[in-house]
């Protein structure tokens, strides 16, 4: 029977008093006694035997779609396949057991492993320098945001305080500007999609710290006043944040440094193939041109007389992370840019790009695309195609099939948004029974809505009361 | 290229679907100037190849596999059960993300709250998230929970002890912030709290590995209305009381010493807990049980409210993306160790610990300067820490921090740790060598 289809116990729910799952070595030291008043009465974690152990984890991922299983269109996210190599390399021993402060004469490996991966994304993206510190998009975003903020003031622009958002932005974009200190000001889309120029000019005052752009953006389209836009918000007075979440679609194609972009990050678990892990650890390196590279965070990697240093780049914001970044995720992007080398990167853009596209013609005329125009690496579809339907129901449907929906309700600025991001390691094949699973959904919330309705029925749980879950919290078990 | 698997003739069908002719017609959005731009990037090799190269890179770092490991200061050389890695590197969870369709992520989904209830056991709060990135973006983040609860407070008190690294990170988050950042030294319960206190700070145990009791500092806080913040060891929390038990309103503590190798310092686990009164406050992702139309338990991410993708500019935090794969192998490790293995490896790091500093305050020239401590303390040394880390090395033993890395004016003191892993006989011989380097 399958694991996935029956409920499993909580590992709480499988203790047994005086069960351990790992043998320890017996103590070789006289014992030593506690501060009375510090000791820890009781400790109530679960009690299994090794095998429970197993079999309770490999059951539990048995209930996950993952990439290794299913395909997974999840827009924005470039859940692209993560070849089996990079784990090997990231789990070497020399990585894995090293310290973080052993010196620097003891870590060769390391910083050079840092040095040439700082030295092979600047030349990606077209930029001077690169912090690979950040430990997420997110956390790249406000690197970047505290980079232009210590600028500004460097140069003493107390006044610029208002951070430029276009509407298809991610969420992490305005939170980040917040926690820097920046109110944040909403650019519309104009009717292409893209930046609508005239709203950008009118906000273009003496309050302008910058302006922050995805490109390509959340529709999947590329922002082709880009050049316009950098060099306005700098005649302006303000600083241009590239947000790279969506540079699958780019890389070996486009040089974002080189179009007037100041300061951006790389989702390494995006587009450089690090896996997910069900939320985590991602890496944002951020990287940065002429004006800003100065006010990167650090430590980052030199090389001097032939040995590899840390330093502190001269006018630096400081550390958003202890140590130097999530390593291991470095070491796993470092070996997939080496295996796939210039020619391979640039086949990366190309074929996510053309399987983004050939979906979006195979299922456009079925589930409407607002912004028609030739897409990049993905593309917002809508899901409200008969009475009663929404995205929601496409979403569970197609888990019936065997598929992860694609990221639904975003970007806010399309009703009923389905984001479809098929990434470049996908076959025509899959993406061929992809299109046959959206055109029979599409068939049968015309004739048998209910399907859909009380979809999925194939998963261990039906749709699950998240009001309920909200309105009453249980974040831990209780016994 | 094995990761494309479309050919030739699969592309140009897919051409054909879309009306093009060629796959750079894609890109016509892109100014023609800059397109398709050089890289100046090495070819693409071989499996081998890369494989070879990187274990030729990885060689030449010093690591715990053929010496004797004191080296501790943030990143702990404890053992990690096979079991661990085996689990959490399965496809189905290493491949998957973040858990947004409950339906076909119970896997993560029932793993986190597993986890949520297991950390909140061992740090004494009712509430812990899905993770931080480490402890010091989750403290700079607990702080700021903190000064939020009040709109007439600015003051945080830090203490002198806090973890450099740490405290790099929570001066540059609060940087943006009205706030006044004061340092105090000693026990916490000692700190100048007053009516412009947002929240006292106190590290359980210090950078130097002191261990102060919490209970009289939470009162201290709580009298003139501030919040307690701790940052804990969460291994020592098996052994000692919790920081929620003695009084603490939120809780960051480093994860990477449960089932986490030290990976040149990252990825790293930030754990973050609160109490009830706080929850609807705290930053980063929450997973919450509830029910189907079956009545069949499941779980789901909830409290969405707080975070980015809803609230936007409102969020408490930007947090997105997580640490979700090294809280997976805390869960799993802190599942695998129990109620009896967690106090079992905690003993041996206390007792060995305890043991190690015996035998090196009875070495010429040493003296243990850490007063109560868990399995880390510091030792003054009779000729500079630095000379003898070098010295020692070479001798097969990496024997401790030298604390001058962080601070020039201290060059003799060193910052010793001993875990699980230490033999008594590794012990014995640091003893021996820290005697003869002095002589």
């Amino acid at each position: 029977m399958n694991a996935a289809a029956v409920q499993e116990p909580l590992i709480f729910e499988l203790s047994v008093e005086g069960r351990v799952g790992c043998a320890l070595p017996k103590s070789d030291v006289p014992h030593y006694e506690l501060p009375k008043d510090l000791e820890r009465e009781t400790l109530n974690l679960p009690q299994v035997d090794e095998l429970t152990l197993v079999r309770h984890f490999s059951r539990l991922s048995q209930k996950n779609y993952s990439i290794d299983t299913n395909f997974y269109p999840l827009g924005s996210c470039t859940m692209k396949y993560n070849p089996k190599a990079n784990e090997v390399a990231a789990n070497m021993a020399g990585w894995r057991l090293s310290h973080p402060l052993v010196g620097e004469k003891y870590s060769q490996g390391s910083l050079e492993l840092i040095y040439r991966l700082q030295a092979s994304l600047a030349e990606i993206g077209g930029f001077k320098a690169v912090s690979l510190q950040p430990a997420a998009g997110a956390h790249g975003e406000l690197s970047g945001i505290l980079m232009i903020r210590k600028y500004l003031l460097d140069h003493g622009e107390t006044k610029r305080t208002k951070m430029l958002i276009p509407d298809s932005a991610h969420g992490t974009n305005p939170a980040s500007c917040t926690m820097a200190g920046f109110v944040t000001q909403t650019i519309p889309s104009g009717p292409d999609g893209n930046i609508d120029m005239k709203a950008l000019k009118a906000a273009l005052d003496d309050t302008v710290a910058g302006i922050m752009i995805t490109n390509p953006n959340t529709l999947g389209l590329f922002e082709k006043n880009i050049e316009r836009i950098a060099a306005l918000v700098h005649k302006a007075g303000g600083l241009v944040y590239g947000d790279g979440a969506n540079m699958n679609a780019l890389v070996g194609v486009f040089k974002p440094g080189e179009a007037g972009i100041d300061v951006m990050h790389f989702n390494l678990h995006k587009t450089f193939s690090t896996p997910h892990g069900g939320g985590g650890p991602g890496a944002g390196m951020i990287a940065a041109g002429k004006t800003l590279a100065a006010y990167l965070p650090g430590p980052t990697v030199a090389m001097k007389r032939g040995k590899f240093e840390f330093e502190m780049p001269e006018k630096s914001i400081g550390h958003v992370k202890a140590f130097y970044g999530n390593f291991g995720v470095l070491v796993r992007a470092y070996s997939y840019i080496l295996l796939q080398g210039r020619e391979g990167l640039r086949r990366i853009a190309e074929n996510s790009v053309l399987n983004a596209n050939y979906l979006k013609a195979k299922i456009e005329k079925t589930y409407p695309v607002k912004y028609p125009h030739s897409c990049m690496h993905e593309f917002v579809a809508m899901g409200d195609i008969a009475p009663g339907i929404r995205t929601t129901d496409i979403a569970k449907r197609l888990i019936d099939y065997g598929i992860h929906p694609p990221t639904v309700y975003f970007p806010l600025i399309v009703p009923e948004a389905l984001m479809i991001e098929p990434t470049e390691t996908e076959s025509k094949a899959t993406l061929d029974m992809f299109v046959d699973a959206m055109l029979a959904i599409a068939k049968e919330a015309k004739e048998e809505p209910e399907l859909l309705h009380n979809a999925p029925v194939t998963t261990p749980v039906g749709r699950l009361d998240e009001v309920l879950a909200a309105r009453n919290p249980i974040l831990c078990y209780k016994d | 290229m094995p990761f494309i698997a479309n050919t030739d003739a699969d592309r140009k069908a897919m051409l054909d679907a879309i009306g093009k002719s060629s796959v750079e017609e894609l890109f016509a959005d892109i100014p023609e100037k800059r397109r398709f731009p050089e890289l100046k990037l090495p070819e693409g090799k071989s499996e081998q190849e890369v494989l070879r190269e990187l274990a030729d890179l990885a060689s030449r770092n010093l690591t715990p596999e053929r010496k004797a490991w004191f080296l501790g200061a943030g990143a702990y050389n404890h053992f990690i059960p096979a079991v661990v890695p085996a689990l959490a590197s399965r496809g189905e969870f290493l491949t998957a993300y973040t858990p947004y369709q409950p339906e076909v992520a119970q896997g993560t989904l029932q793993s986190i709250f597993e986890y949520q209830s297991m950390a909140a056991e061992l740090l004494g709060v009712p509430v812990v998230n899905a993770s931080h990135y480490d402890v010091a973006t989750a403290l700079a983040e607990g702080i700021i929970m903190a000064l939020k609860n009040y709109s007439d407070r600015t003051e945080v008190l830090l203490p002198r002890d806090l973890h450099p690294e740490y405290k790099k990170v929570v001066e540059l988050y609060l940087e943006p912030f009205k706030v006044e950042l004061r340092e105090y030294v000693g026990a916490p319960e000692v700190a100048p709290v007053s009516d412009k206190t947002a929240c006292l700070v106190a590290s359980y145990p210090t950078f130097t590995g002191e261990v102060y009791p919490l209970a009289k500092a939470a009162e201290a806080a709580h009298s003139v209305g501030a919040l307690f913040i701790v940052q804990a060891d969460p291994m020592m929390c098996a052994l000692f009381k919790s920081p929620g038990a003695q009084g603490a309103d939120i809780v960051a503590a480093e994860g990477q010493c449960l089932g986490n190798p030290m990976n040149f310092g990252g990825p790293f686990l930030g754990m973050l807990g609160t109490t009830t009164q706080l929850m609807r406050k705290i930053p980063g992702r929450l997973v919450g049980q509830t029910k189907d139309s079956a009545d069949r338990r499941g779980f789901v991410l909830t409290l969405s409210t707080r975070e980015q993708h809803i609230r936007r500019e409102k969020a408490v935090s930007n947090i997105c993306s997580n640490q979700g794969l090294t809280m997976l192998q805390t869960c799993i490790y802190l599942a695998a160790m129990g109620k009896n293995g967690m106090r079992t490896v905690a003993s041996l790091c206390y007792d060995k610990a305890h043991y190690a500093a015996e035998l090196i305050n009875g070495t010429p020239g040493y003296k243990v300067q850490t007063n109560s401590f868990f399995k880390e303390f510091l030792i003054s040394t009779p000729i500079a820490a630095e000379e003898i880390f070098d010295r020692l090395v070479k001798r097969g033993f990496v024997p401790g921090l030298p604390v001058s890395r962080y601070d020039a004016s201290k060059p003799n003191e060193l910052l010793v740790c001993v875990t699980e892993v230490n033999t008594k006989s590794e012990i014995d011989s640091l003893a021996q060598l820290l005697k003869e380097v002095a002589q």
